[in-house]
């Protein structure tokens, strides 16, 4: 026995004897996990949330989230005298006259801007590698749940302090509810409690931002673990890995070590990019008043891909019977979002009604063996990079001295071209990886030894794969599909076939197609043998240790 | 109707009410415009300035403003040089001649979208001299004095909410200039010359308005210079200031050095395992 497995075993004794759990923690504690360190993403994730829900409770402790107006008198002298609501007068007081006041905001708020990229760098990670597939479909929808309350959250505290940025901010927000056609004037009236900016909507916010949505994002993060823990974590494929078996480490002690060490490592960026660098300096941008407004005002970045679709919707609007349906509006901030987000959540069904497979997958895909999802990721991307890019043309057309009328032209142009170029360049892509890779199985990886034939020809030099990239092209088998043919049109009874699959089929030709066959096993056999041949006339078999 | 109403039907007595009208309105606009134009500019105006100023003029200014300084219209400077045909400079006063050419954009170099600051082609005797010499012809806005500029007992808190009210739109909120339309901008604004400032504000260069003493005092002026001067040598307590230009700089240091450090360690990590 290691150190490490006694340990284990002493805590479970120790814990078996007063609650007797002790079985169930010695099988779950030696539970595997595979390594791979997109694995770690989501933990990226967890661990910032932790820091967020730490560093909020001490700022509740003196955030004061009340609209009422006072007259600031503490120590930020250019500030002295002015009028200001309280909640952002204890913004300054935390920022200034509160111990550890400013660097537990910065930590607040850098730790939430790397909560929102690293959520969104693991589902990245989860859509490229095929994760969402059945039976983790559900987990995928919390996810685009979370997701989605994560960005609610941080514009919710993004709108607390009232200053010059949160009040522009809000105010745009809710230029969107005014856009709602028909209810939009009521829902607005009925949010802000009257006009804006009322009195009421800062102290409703704090409820929604410190109670209702931690709340469900803490329960939907439990039921998002919980489900990771059930149905075991997902693999990428390799020598001895299977759909049946996971191929890692025990939670105790490795993981249990790596977890603990990465949350150290986690807090300790965030903290010293937060003694670093300043963020939200809210007493350079001054107490919001309608009036007024800042050049370059921008929202936190993950609400900036928002703010660049309005940015590039050109200023249409039409009137209907008296009343003006907003499409400049309306279309950036509801309708694309809408579709974006509602794409994204029944993703693993379309997929799913494309492949016509019922099959539970725990190895995960390389993103070359699934050219054409990962070519609509891809596409997806660029589109979201485009608008995101939008949202900061002003600071663009400053930096580099360019109009930002022909910025804002460029990015609508390319918002219509490029996503279908990145599309077609993804998939070709992906099929050459494929391709080269069957090569690989077929005859042999390249040794860069180059050899003269009796007959005065050159050729190269080809070596057998070893196991581990042998398994690694292998998977593409498993994520092979053909399109789903249709059956004969008249069955045998004379009964024409329903009409019904007929989506589903040219779902199923649009993304499969385009594919290259994996070789058959005789056929490797065969090139393998060829490559070891070859190998043989330039030196002893089995010299060869390793590739470049 | 009262009994006086057809008698004012007639058309003498319009032709005499508009008269009345506008000389009333043009005496009222000259007494407010010499409000605005401040009765200091007479003091700049030093005659034996006028002399050498009109000699530097007729050299370096007057192909584009015109030898009577009532500009030159588009089609006389011919091909190429359309865009850069100089406004009149008649009633500009010597405080806009003192910014244009003391920050380097009068003469015209190259003009672009918009005449840019420069690195000024003329010494301080020699700006005086031209400022003296167009002043000499209509009376504007005369450069400020020394008692002008002293903002000293300014209300610095006052000046920071006048700055967010009037410049922050263009400039930011810590005067680091941003965008305006079709490739112009409003420049960062430097603490370095106060007199600058107020000449910016005074006679509102290019597509800046014009911040009249009407609008904003002098004492509202020198507020605003207080609190630009203040901000822009303010310490950063919460660190490196990335900027100062709002959220977008924040964004950039997350996702490159941020997530870029913790990814790194995601991969060391997960090398470790091996
Ligand atoms: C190549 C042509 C050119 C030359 C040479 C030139 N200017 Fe100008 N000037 C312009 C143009 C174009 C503008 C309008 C753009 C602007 O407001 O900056 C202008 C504007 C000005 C203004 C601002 C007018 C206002 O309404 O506020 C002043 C003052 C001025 N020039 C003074 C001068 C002086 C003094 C010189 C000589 C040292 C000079 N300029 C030389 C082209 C020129
Ligand atoms: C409508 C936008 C706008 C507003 C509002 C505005 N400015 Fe400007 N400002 C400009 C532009 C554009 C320029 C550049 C003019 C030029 O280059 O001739 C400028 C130039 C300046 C300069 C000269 C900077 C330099 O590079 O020498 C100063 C100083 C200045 N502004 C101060 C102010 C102050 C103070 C206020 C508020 C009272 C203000 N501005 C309001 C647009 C604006
Ligand atoms: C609050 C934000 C989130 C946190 C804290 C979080 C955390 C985690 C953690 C720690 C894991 C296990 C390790 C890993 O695979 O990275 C995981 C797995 C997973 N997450 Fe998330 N996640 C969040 C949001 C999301 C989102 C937005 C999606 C997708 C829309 C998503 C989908 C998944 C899926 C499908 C798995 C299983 C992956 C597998 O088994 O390979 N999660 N999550």
């Amino acid at each position: 026995m290691t150190i490490a497995q006694r340990a284990a075993a002493t805590t479970t004794t120790w814990i078996d004897d007063r609650i007797g759990a002790g079985k169930w923690l010695k099988k779950n504690l030696r539970k595997v996990f595979p390594d791979h360190w997109s694995f770690m993403l989501g933990e990226i994730a967890l661990y910032s949330f932790i820091l967020l829900l730490l560093t909020g409770v001490y700022l509740t402790l003196f955030f004061n989230p009340s609209m009422k107006e006072v007259v600031y008198n503490g120590s930020y002298a250019p500030l002295n005298g002015i009028k200001m609501t309280q909640a952002y007068d204890s913004t300054l007081r935390i920022s200034f006259d509160v111990r550890g006041g400013l660097l537990v905001r910065q930590i607040h708020h850098w730790a939430a801007l790397l909560f929102v990229s690293s959520v969104s760098v693991h589902m990245l990670r989860v859509f490229f590698t095929g994760a969402f597939r059945k039976p983790r479909e559900l987990n995928w929808v919390i996810g685009v749940g979370l997701m989605t309350l994560a960005i609610l959250e941080g514009f919710a505290g993004y709108s607390l302090p009232d200053d010059l940025l949160s009040g522009t901010g809000l105010r745009i927000a809710q230029g969107i509810v005014l856009a709602i056609p028909l209810v939009g004037s009521y829902v607005s009236t009925f949010l802000f409690g009257g006009e804006f900016p009322g009195t009421d909507f800062i102290p409703r916010l704090y409820s929604i931002h410190i109670l209702l949505i931690p709340g469900i994002l803490l329960g939907m993060l439990t039921a998002h673990l919980l489900l990771v823990w059930y149905q075991k974590h997902t693999q990428f494929p390799g020598p001895g890995r299977t759909n049946k078996n996971v191929v890692g480490f025990p939670l105790f002690p490795v993981y249990v070590a790596k977890a603990g060490g990465f949350f150290f490592i986690v807090s300790g960026v965030i903290v010293l990019i937060s003694a670093l660098f300043t963020i939200n300096p809210i007493w350079m941008y001054g107490p919001y008043t309608p009036d007024q407004v800042t050049a370059g005002s921008q929202p936190d970045w993950y609400i900036g891909w928002l703010d660049g679709a309005v940015r590039v919707m050109p200023n249409w609007e039409i009137v209907l019977w008296g009343h003006n349906l907003s499409l400049n509006i309306l279309v950036p901030a509801l309708i694309v979002p809408g579709i974006m987000f509602t794409l994204l959540g029944l993703y693993p069904w379309i997929e799913a009604r494309a492949t016509g497979d019922r099959r539970e997958h725990h190895l995960l895909d390389r993103p070359r063996n699934a050219p054409t999802r990962t070519a609509l990721g891809a596409m997806g991307l660029s589109f979201y990079l485009l608008i995101w890019i939008s949202g900061g043309n002003d600071l663009i057309a400053q930096a580099f001295s360019w109009s930002i009328n022909a910025i804002t032209w460029t990015i609508r142009v390319l918002l219509i071209v490029l996503p279908p170029i990145v599309f077609v360049i993804t998939r070709r892509a992906c099929l050459g990886l494929q391709r080269k890779d069957r090569d690989k199985l077929l005859h042999g990886r390249e040794t860069g030894i180059i050899q003269r034939l009796p007959s005065g020809a050159y050729q190269e030099v080809h070596a057998p794969l070893t196991d581990d990239a042998k398994a690694k092209i292998l998977s593409a088998r498993e994520s092979y599909y053909e399109p789903i043919e249709a059956g004969p049109a008249v069955d045998a009874n004379g009964v024409a076939a329903p009409k019904k699959g007929r989506l589903a089929r040219r779902l199923s030709k649009f993304y499969f197609e385009q594919r290259v066959t994996p070789p058959t096993d005789e056929e490797i056999a065969e090139g393998q043998h060829h490559a070891a041949d070859d190998l043989a006339t330039v030196r002893p078999a089995g010299q060869i240790t390793s590739g470049h | 109707m009262s009994a006086g109403t057809p008698r004012r039907r007639r058309p003498a007595a319009a032709a005499a009410l508009v008269t009345v009208g506008l000389v009333a309105t043009g005496a009222l606009y000259a007494a407010v415009g010499s409000m605005a134009a401040p009765a200091t500019a007479a003091t700049v105006v030093s005659p034996d300035l006028i002399k050498p100023g009109e000699q530097l003029y007729k050299e370096g200014c007057s192909s584009c403003h015109g030898l009577d300084l009532a500009g030159v219209p588009a089609e006389s400077v011919g091909k190429g040089g359309a865009r850069a045909n100089g406004p009149s400079l008649l009633g500009v006063g010597a405080a806009a001649v003192d910014f244009q050419v003391s920050t380097g954009r009068m003469p015209v170099g190259a003009y672009g979208k918009q005449v840019v600051r420069g690195r000024s082609s003329y010494n301080d005797e020699e700006v005086a001299a031209l400022a003296a010499y167009v002043a000499s012809f209509a009376p504007g806005p005369a450069i400020p004095s020394e008692q002008d500029l002293d903002f000293k007992d300014a209300n610095l808190a006052e000046g920071g909410e006048l700055f967010r009210t009037n410049c922050a739109q263009c400039h930011n909120f810590a005067g680091q200039g941003g965008a305006l339309s079709n490739g112009t901008y409003a420049p960062a604004i430097s603490p370095k010359s106060p007199r600058h400032i107020w000449e910016a504000m005074l006679t509102g260069p290019q597509s800046m308005p014009v911040f009249a003493d009407t609008t904003v005092n002098p004492d509202e002026k020198r507020a605003i210079i207080k609190y630009i001067t203040a901000i822009k040598s303010s310490p950063n307590p919460g660190g490196a200031p990335l900027g100062r230009v709002g959220p977008v700089s924040e964004g950039l240091l997350m996702w490159t050095i941020g997530l870029g450090a913790l990814i790194a360690c995601t991969v060391w990590l997960g090398a470790k395992a091996r």
